[in-house]
């Protein structure tokens, strides 16, 4: 299964590598033209019928939050620095895999025994970290991993509850944007009206650096972002709204922390979600934001908008996401892209 | 001019729901005006040079601070967030407007220490609805502040002055000028107050040669205010600098030489926190020439801006005469 592939592959912001590698080998048969641009952005053109000249750009990012490793102490012991949002409570004690070796390692932290209530009651900050990669020394250490190194999570896929449940969930890390990279490998199976410009994109999480210079290069019309957000549904006590619902269908964006999406976009994905009989959501506005932001203002600016899968729990080592959520994502974006010349003539 | 600003001040326009200005300003534009819309909304007027001149780009926002509603509680309450740059303080009490007409009312929740400035998330819009299924309004809709226009004194007194009366300023240059050698775009742009987006698409797809931004600013002439060396009345401001743009030397003498040989009064503006459109047009493409000319303001970001009526015009006459004769910017 893609997902699960793209899922435990790492690429951390800067080393999509691997990833790129996964994705290029997927799409290679069914697009007409592949290339990797400057920033490490893999650009593939799937022509269309030829009815609608518009220049269509569909993006995902390959890059996940990470970390690197910023120092190897004359211990062994290995000091890092985050890479993309990642809150400090969801360190200590993980389990790792370092650098392109996938060295595996854990985030050091003090058993319960030898630490009282006030030094449990803190949160640690990452500078006061360090991964433990299992060295005696440094000597031993700069054998496996050097500074500069990447470090993901060491989390398999898997496939939870299943019987009975109204959900189909999954559970892995880098859903965030992994899913989006499933959802526009499989777009690249369908033939649009419009050329269709696929962007799987780098350096997102640590502030949309790929998407600005791939959209730049392709000067498109019109960018649909796909992505994973955050579900937050759980547990809720006030009456507030989550960013999303899990299992609640694709949300789409109608504004965020940093983009509005084109009102003619946020109608033609709303429509295209009710003539389908699909559950679907609108992101809570203000929070967060995508490679869309970066897209939409390249240039003489873009229309532009972004359909996500919810998943709970994203930017830490294991998230969870429905699958009936992502294969209703891929639907909709497919339906919406159909459908979207007619919407930009209106 | 006020006909046009009382308009321009009371219509609807949050960010990214600029279409009832980009409307009005159309319907004001000069028989046979050449305009366009861009990829993100900014509406682009275009008068042709008669001959020789420089390819100019003046800008003004055309949207406006407003709310987003993030929340319909079951009791037909709304939560909301800001869209742009919305302070606390004069939200309670106040009443926005939905593009649909819809009115409602700010309300506060009981504060556990009255003495602090609560968050945005302690309001709540209340739209007469008697619960969730009878409320209209949805999350993602989006609201501006409501307050009608007044003169008072010789001031006037609107939401949104920031930045409708650039775009009056704008209308209303483009009604007066005679001939022009220039070739001028007149911009009216879209979300400027979420991060000058629509400014930064616009300005790379005109690749002017010059670039003119009409916007507010600040005045440090109200009781205990943070000290500004500017004053209501005292005459449109030409930019030195912001918190976001130098002005290009060129274009700030040029505009200041104008000022002071025709006599119009002006005054010369450090602004310590903002920016405006000029900031993102000048750094688009390879680098564009940027200059502003500023409205002093009170109470900005409020429901209530005053400006001064003398301040506008001399604005009109400012760019005016700065646009009708040869520019020299070294």
């Amino acid at each position: 299964m893609l997902l699960q592939r793209l899922s435990e592959a790492h690429g951390v912001s800067g080393r999509e590598e691997e990833v790129r590698s996964i994705i290029l080998n997927e799409i290679r048969g069914r697009v007409d033209e592949c290339r990797v641009d400057g920033l490490g952005n893999l650009i593939a053109r799937k022509k269309g019928t030829g009815v609608s000249l518009l220049r269509v750009l569909a993006a995902a990012h390959m890059d996940e939050v990470g970390l690197m490793v910023t120092l190897v102490e004359d211990s062994g012991l290995l000091r890092f620095a985050k890479v993309g949002g990642i809150d400090d409570r969801v360190l200590p004690a993980r389990a790792v895999l370092v650098g392109a070796k996938k060295v595996p390692g854990v985030i050091g932290i003090k058993p319960v025994h030898l630490t009282d209530k006030a030094e449990r009651d803190k949160v640690i900050e990452w500078k006061q970290l360090t991964i433990d990669i299992g060295a005696s020394s440094r000597a031993e250490a700069e054998r496996l991993v050097q500074r500069g190194d990447c470090a993901v999570f060491a989390t398999d896929f898997r496939e939870l509850a299943g019987t009975g449940s109204a959900w189909k969930t999954v559970q892995g890390k880098a859903f965030d944007d992994r899913a989006g990279c499933a959802i526009l490998a499989e777009l690249l199976k369908e033939r649009f009206p419009f050329d269709l410009v696929a962007a799987f994109t780098v350096q997102e999480e640590v502030g949309l650096r790929g998407a600005r210079v791939a959209a730049y290069a392709e000067n498109p019309d019109a960018a649909v972002v796909l992505e994973c957000t955050g579900a937050n549904e759980v547990p809720s006590k006030l009456d507030i709204s989550p960013s999303t619902r899990l299992g609640g269908g694709p949300a789409i964006t109608i504004r965020d922390n940093n983009f509005i999406a084109d009102p003619r976009l946020v109608e033609l994905f709303g429509a295209a979600a009710r003539e389908l009989g699909m559950a679907h959501q609108f992101k809570q506005p203000n929070i967060g934001g995508t490679d869309a932001a970066a897209i939409q203002r390249v240039r003489a600016g873009v229309a532009a908008i972004t359909l996500a899968v919810p998943a709970r729990y994203i930017h830490s080592p294991a998230a969870i996401m429905d699958m009936n959520d992502f294969a209703n994502t891929l639907t909709l974006a497919r339906e919406a892209l159909l459908r979207l010349p007619e919407a930009l003539r209106a | 001019m006020k006909d046009i600003i009382k308009r321009l001040t009371e219509c609807y326009g949050p960010s990214g729901c600029e279409t009832a200005v980009r409307d009005l300003i159309r319907a004001e534009l000069p028989k046979g005006a050449e305009a366009r819309v861009d990829a993100l909304g900014s509406l682009i007027v275009h008068r042709k040079g008669t001959d020789g001149g420089r390819k100019v780009m003046l800008a003004a926002h055309m949207d406006e601070i407003g709310i987003v509603v993030t929340h319909v509680d079951q009791k037909g309450f709304l939560r909301f967030g800001s869209v742009g740059g919305v302070g606390a303080l004069p939200l309670m009490g106040g009443r926005v407007r939905f593009a649909d007409g819809t009115t409602g009312v700010i309300g506060l929740e009981k504060l556990e220490d009255p003495a602090r400035v609560p968050s945005l998330e302690k309001f709540y819009i209340d739209v007469g609805a008697k619960g969730r299924d009878d409320c209209a309004v949805k999350v993602g809709d989006v609201a501006c502040f409501q307050r009608p226009f007044e003169e008072i004194g010789g001031r006037l007194v609107a939401k949104a002055m920031d930045d409708r009366i650039g775009c009056a300023i704008l209308v209303q240059t483009l009604k007066e000028l005679g001939k022009s050698p220039h070739d001028l775009f007149f911009v009216f742009t879209v979300q400027e107050e979420v991060g000058l987006r629509g400014a930064a698409a616009s300005g790379y797809g005109v690749e002017p040669e010059i670039a003119v931004a009409v916007d507010i600013t600040l005045t440090g002439d109200t009781p205990e205010c943070a000290p500004m060396a500017l004053t209501l009345g005292g005459g449109p401001a030409v930019k030195i600098k912001d918190s976001g743009m130098l002005s290009h030397g060129g274009v700030r003498d040029w505009l200041i030489r104008t000022a002071e040989n025709a006599g119009i009064p002006f005054q010369r503006e450090v602004l310590v926190r903002g920016t405006t459109d000029a900031c993102a047009i000048q750094t688009t493409r390879a680098g564009v020439p940027a200059g502003c000319v500023s409205i002093p303001t009170r109470y900005t970001h409020s429901p209530s801006e005053i400006v001064d009526y003398g301040d506008v015009l001399a604005a009109v006459k400012l760019l005016g005469s700065a646009l009708a004769g040869p520019i020299d910017i070294g």
